[in-house]
């Protein structure tokens, strides 16, 4: 698939924001007034940007206002309708929180909520697509709250916690990729099968339907990442999991440590999103013979 | 809406018969015609006459060399459209409400006044039946001519998808596959007609008529091969000689 940069950033900053908001709305850290106000900025900056940026791929998005009303079958409408609930639930929170010295715990966990749930919709975006094997698997949203919760941990400056979810996420994204390069074989599209063919023999490619590309072939078939998959995923591993444990466990703390680490994890998350996209596989390709 | 009818009175539909599709490209080209100047944003093409040409199509024939176990390769010209599914995966995923299956007729159609672009219907069809308009920002995709075939302004004979209206080998039929009484239908039963990907779980209305059995002259490959490995006679000779000089 192509890995549209709006949408990796999208998909990225929202899971660290949402992330983050959903520690701050459970109390951790438990923080008030100016402390409050620059984590709340900080959140509120990732979850609104990325969300900003989720409208930059959009062809005619004078409609996107639209992309609210069909939440009852569409994964991309119950994201768009839970991520604005979720900002607007945790928004009198932080308030409190920043400006009255607190606020009733309730509403900080139905803040908390609404965030992982947010996050939860928009890794169901992806994992429904029953075309893109390597996506449709239970483990796509265990992946994408694992991000949110490790990398908001991570921001929450909680060194405890984001090294015991980090370590997690380290199982999951290893887990994801291994479970993952063997789905396309397991749902078995093939050329033969998408051309139906098969009964006769084995079909290949002899003449392409056009001479030069097409949104298909630019959208979907997307081989630039398959190439360099190994060497993404080592860089991907070391900036987003192993180097902020390392960072975690070995230094003495304090901002300037923490603050190093959320870098070196942003950095490897983009790497690791930028490989969920590129390396996913799309069955349509197989019509191109690719 | 984006829910899926619970079921529909008529499945319109496409047979595409692979045994007589010469690969012509007409319906390609019919279809370009039909649709660029009528319903919806026109199928726009860019850089058509630059090094890089690439447009948007609701139709393309593909080509492809099927190898049996035993005996030669064929060819076989293979079309493909939306393929108008009851389950339809694309209209579910629209976020907008702009993609819709009608229950009256089955077909599969999107309302470009309500599309963003997004391009996820794209991503959710397996057959790459969908294309986002390059110029207009909205999805594209066969209507089966919903504007000819209820068209009383057009003569009869035309109102039927401008695909099948061009063939000039007949390759393809158009009718209610819902109705097991229909031509369509009975051309699926007798020739054993396919659906394309069953594994994807789309349940296509459009079905495709597999080649029939080629002739078993060539079954084995025998006059393929060599009638003679070395010369003989004059050949000898000649074979002989030109080595030499």
């Amino acid at each position: 698939m192509n890995p549209a940069p709006s949408v990796i950033v999208f998909s990225s900053l929202t899971g660290l924001g949402f992330g983050l908001l959903a520690w701050l709305g459970l109390g951790i850290p438990d923080v008030t007034g100016a402390a409050a106000f620059l984590m709340y900025a900080l959140g509120y900056g990732l979850a609104l940007g990325g969300l900003l940026a989720s409208t930059f791929h959009l062809g005619n998005p004078g409609n996107a206002r639209k992309a609210f009303s069909q939440w009852r079958t569409s994964w991309l409408s119950r994201e768009a309708i839970l991520a604005v609930a979720a900002l607007l639930i945790v928004a009198p929170y932080a308030f409190g929180r920043v400006f009255l010295g607190g606020a009733p715990a309730e509403l900080g966990w139905l803040g908390a909520l609404a965030c992982v749930a947010t996050v939860f919709t928009t890794a169901m975006i992806y994992a429904q697509l029953k075309t893109v094997p390597r996506w449709s698997t239970p483990m796509t949203p265990v992946l994408f709250l694992g991000y949110a919760v490790g990398g908001g941990a991570l921001l929450a400056g909680q060194a405890t916690l984001a090294t015991i979810l980090l370590a997690f996420l380290g199982v999951v994204q290893l887990g994801a990729w291994t479970l993952g390069d063997a789905r396309f074989a397991d749902v078995g599209s093939t050329l033969e099968t998408a051309t139906g063919l098969g009964a006769i023999g084995s079909v290949r490619q002899l003449e392409a339907p056009h001479s030069g590309t097409n949104y298909l072939l630019t959208e979907m078939a997307y081989q630039i990442g398959r190439k360099h998959a190994v060497k993404l995923r080592i860089i991907g591993f070391l900036f987003a999991i192993a180097l902020p444990l390392l960072i975690l466990q070995a230094t003495p703390g304090g901002l300037l440590w923490m603050a190093l680490a959320v870098v070196c994890h942003l950095v490897g998350v983009f790497a690791t999103r930028w490989l969920f996209f590129a390396e996913a596989k799309h069955v349509v390709a197989l019509y191109y013979g690719k | 809406m984006t829910a899926l009818p619970q079921s529909c009175e008529k499945k319109l539909g496409l047979v595409i018969d692979l045994d007589t599709c010469v690969g012509c490209h007409a319906c390609v080209v019919n279809c370009k015609e039909w649709n660029t100047s009528n319903y919806g944003a026109p199928l726009s093409d860019t850089d058509a006459y630059g090094a890089d040409p690439s447009g948007t199509f609701l139709n393309r024939v593909h080509t492809y060399e099927v190898t049996p176990d035993v005996g030669v390769p064929q060819i076989v010209h293979f079309p493909k459209s939306c393929l108008h599914c009851d389950d339809a995966p694309c209209v579910t995923v629209c976020p907008t409400g702009a993609s819709f299956k009608r229950s009256e007729d089955g077909i599969v159609l999107v309302n470009e006044d309500d599309c963003m672009g997004c391009g996820l219907c794209a991503w959710a069809c397996p057959y790459g039946a969908r294309e986002l308009d390059a110029l207009a920002g909205v999805m594209k995709k066969c209507t089966l001519c919903v504007d000819r075939i209820y068209n009383e302004n057009l003569p009869e004979e035309d109102r039927i998808p401008a695909c099948v209206r061009t063939c000039p080998s007949g390759a393809r039929h158009f009718g209610d596959l819902g109705d097991p009484d229909s031509d369509v239908s009975k051309l699926v039963a007798d020739r054993s007609g396919v659906d394309l990907m069953p594994e994807m779980q789309t349940k296509p209305v459009n079905k495709y008529l597999p080649p029939r059995p080629k002739d078993t002259l060539l079954q084995d490959s025998a006059a393929l091969e060599l009638v003679a490995t070395e010369p003989k006679g004059f050949l000898a000779w000649l074979d002989k000689a030109l080595g030499a000089l």
